[in-house]
């Protein structure tokens, strides 16, 4: 069969989401945060609930997530999205209210927030894009960061005694009793993907069963901050990262 | 049962990052000679190895990617 006979639509099996916006996604190549917009958009649009969802964007690279998925949006000051998702969901209690952010805005000025939201067991979810560092601002250290991770305020690498350690705050929010659901996920490979994108519909229905807080985190690159290729990066994030963020289900209330 | 598939790449749109070469299991894509408007070398179809399992898609950030397939 010539390629030009197959290019039909009733042998589409894979395309853009169409919640998907025709924007240019303004990411640098091969930036996960790119991939986790489509898997988002997909399970919106798997569910059918693209009039019912409202997200919330942070401050980091990602501020702009609205441009992209085609559905009601809030943006929130640096770190607070789980606090600005609190008042919608207990505004809108019939929508599903997700938040958006980076390691930088929910482990770092965000702690409170993420927290406490976490503690009174908020009906939303929050997806996590933990790439070890602050992208947008130029690759400083995040609480995240790896020791010995190199960032441009950590030239030498990132040191213990100077720096303290890396932060799990996904272990750490799954000791509280208002979160339900909790997973750790990657989108590198076809495979990570989908199980990404598992997780992420099972926040979703678990949001709107009155549960408590789905979090799920994706272990992400930043291959401009890490200074490497997005082939290279993805490699050095599962040889390093990985080990210090291993991938897995952590919590599930449920089960 | 066996698949023979195609994909089809918006090459204004790709920013030639190569994840989707990556994850190609038959190595059937990569990048071209030629840049585009943009400035990036783009991701091109090379083989005719394609069966259609949208690995190269679903990994795309900018998802620029559709996948074709057929039952042979
Ligand atoms: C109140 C306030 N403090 C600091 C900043 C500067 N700032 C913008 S984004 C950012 C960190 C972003 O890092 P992260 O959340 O990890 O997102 P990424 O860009 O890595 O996706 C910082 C510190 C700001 N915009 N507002
Ligand atoms: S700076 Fe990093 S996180 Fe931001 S768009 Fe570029 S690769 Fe992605
Ligand atoms: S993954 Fe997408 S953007 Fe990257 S090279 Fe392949 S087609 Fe282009
Ligand atoms: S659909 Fe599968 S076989 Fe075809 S180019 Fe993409 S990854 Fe390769
Ligand atoms: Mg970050």
């Amino acid at each position: 069969m010539e390629i030009s006979d197959m290019i039909k639509p009733e042998n589409l099996v894979y395309g853009k989401p169409a919640l998907l916006t025709d924007n240019v996604m303004h990411y640098c190549p091969g930036c996960s945060h790119g991939t986790v917009h489509k898997l988002i958009a997909e399970v919106i649009e798997d569910m059918g609930i693209q009039d019912k969802t409202i997200g919330i964007s942070p401050v980091g690279c990602s501020v702009f997530a609205y441009n992209y998925i085609d559905i009601d949006w809030q943006e929130a000051a640096h770190g607070r999205a789980p606090a600005l998702a609190t008042a919608t969901k207990r505004l809108c209690p019939d929508k599903y209210v997700f938040t958006y952010q980076g390691d930088g805005d929910l482990a770092s000025i965000g702690t409170a927030e993420i927290i406490h939201a976490c503690s009174r067991g908020e009906n939303i979810v929050v997806i996590f894009i933990n790439n070890g560092i602050y992208g947008m601002t130029g690759g400083q250290m995040a609480p995240t960061t790896l020791l010995g991770m190199k960032t441009s305020t950590t030239p030498y690498g990132r040191d213990a005694k100077l720096n303290g350690f890396p932060l799990k705050i996904t272990e750490m929010l799954a000791a509280l009793d208002g979160t339900a659901y909790i997973s750790r996920q990657s989108v590198h490979t076809a495979a990570a993907a989908r199980k990404a994108k598992n997780a992420i519909r099972k926040g979703f229905e678990y949001s709107s069963k009155g549960v408590g807080l789905s979090f799920i985190e994706i272990v992400s690159t930043c291959n401009s901050g890490w200074k490497l290729s997005p082939v290279e990066a993805n490699k050095w994030m599962v040889e390093h990262m990985f080990a210090k963020y291993p991938v897995g289900d952590i919590k599930d209330v449920l089960k | 049962m066996a698949f023979k598939g195609t994909i089809v790449i918006d090459k204004q749109r790709c920013k030639g990052c190569s994840v989707c070469i990556e994850n190609c299991p038959n190595k059937c894509i990569s990048l071209s000679k030629g840049v585009n408007s943009k400035g990036y070398r783009y991701a091109e179809l090379s083989s005719d190895g394609c069966i259609g399992c949208a690995s190269c898609a679903i990994v795309c950030p900018d998802s620029v990617i559709s996948v074709y397939r057929v039952k042979i």
